[in-house]
């Protein structure tokens, strides 16, 4: 699946947004390993102030519960300076209510943790097949 | 060559001992395929932060249950959640479950629950711990003779 995918995939850049480091690191692994270009930061004020210093990314890994910032607030502000990034919030927190609120801040899509290759895969291609 | 294989069949048998003992789930061997010539000590990387993640918040959950003057279940269960996530992100099944029940009993604001699963996640923390330092020894062994490491489905 890599590996038909990893000439466009070499053109996709993503920013890992997660305070948790077992996880930055698990997902940053991930993405090098589908040949895609990755950031990871601690929390939703990194990841606003990165893109604020003009950075863009084609994908958004957005985790929910973080200290200074959390995803939906992040979410929301990442909108409201028009970032059109497919931005997939990842949480391992799922009631209903709380996906919800997630997804109205303005994510593309929601991941359950813990992230894997095929859940991965299923986002990138809706990445490929709008870009 | 027969050094590697018995090598090679002893890291078989305990990796498949570790899953069939519900240590490690399919999120384990997730990771083990994400290691490669590019990235060789990976898992060892992950399993130390998940080490030094546990340790932390175990005792944050013990000095929350130590207080007398009452304690603040909220802290316990924000540090449980943690520690659920992180032992689900590396597949340490036995770890996770541990604190699906110990976050009910923080809900039910159930001191001796609390303590009773702070015990069991010591415990279940401390086997995990001891397994994945065995079978990441017998890595070290496999490679030390020349020979590979087999990939465990």
């Amino acid at each position: 699946m890599a590996q038909s995918n990893k000439e466009k995939s070499t053109k996709i850049t993503a920013l890992v947004v997660d305070d948790d480091m077992i996880n930055r690191t698990i997902h940053h692994r991930l993405l090098d390993n589908l040949g895609i270009e990755n950031e990871v930061v601690g929390n939703g004020k990194e990841a606003v102030d990165v893109h604020c210093s003009g950075k863009n990314f084609d994908l958004i890994l957005m985790d929910k519960d973080m200290p200074i910032m959390n995803g939906i607030e992040a979410t929301r502000k990442l909108r409201e300076m028009g970032i059109r990034s497919l931005i997939a919030g990842v949480s391992s927190r799922s009631t209903e209510q709380e996906i919800q609120e997630f997804m109205e801040a303005g994510l593309d899509d929601y991941l359950e943790k813990p992230l894997t290759m095929s859940k991965l895969v299923t986002i990138i291609r809706k990445i490929d097949s709008n870009g | 060559m027969d050094v590697i294989n018995q090598l090679q069949r002893q890291f078989i048998d305990y990796s498949t001992s570790l899953h069939r003992e519900g240590f490690v789930d399919d999120q384990f061997t997730q990771l083990q395929k994400l290691q490669d010539e590019s990235s060789p000590d990976f898992v060892v990387e992950v399993a130390s932060l998940f080490f030094e993640d546990c340790e932390k918040l175990i005792n944050n959950m013990a000095r929350a249950l130590e207080q007398q003057q009452g304690v603040d279940f909220k802290q316990v269960d924000a540090s449980v959640h943690q520690l659920k996530g992180s032992s689900s992100s590396i597949g340490a099944m036995r770890v996770k479950n541990v604190c699906i029940a110990f976050r009910s009993f923080c809900e039910a604001q159930n001191r001796e629950g609390c303590s009773r699963c702070l015990q069991q996640v010591t415990h279940e923390y401390s086997l995990v711990k001891n397994k994945l330092q065995t079978l990441f020894r017998l890595e070290q062994q496999i490679l030390a003779a020349g020979g590979s490491i087999p990939v465990v489905e």
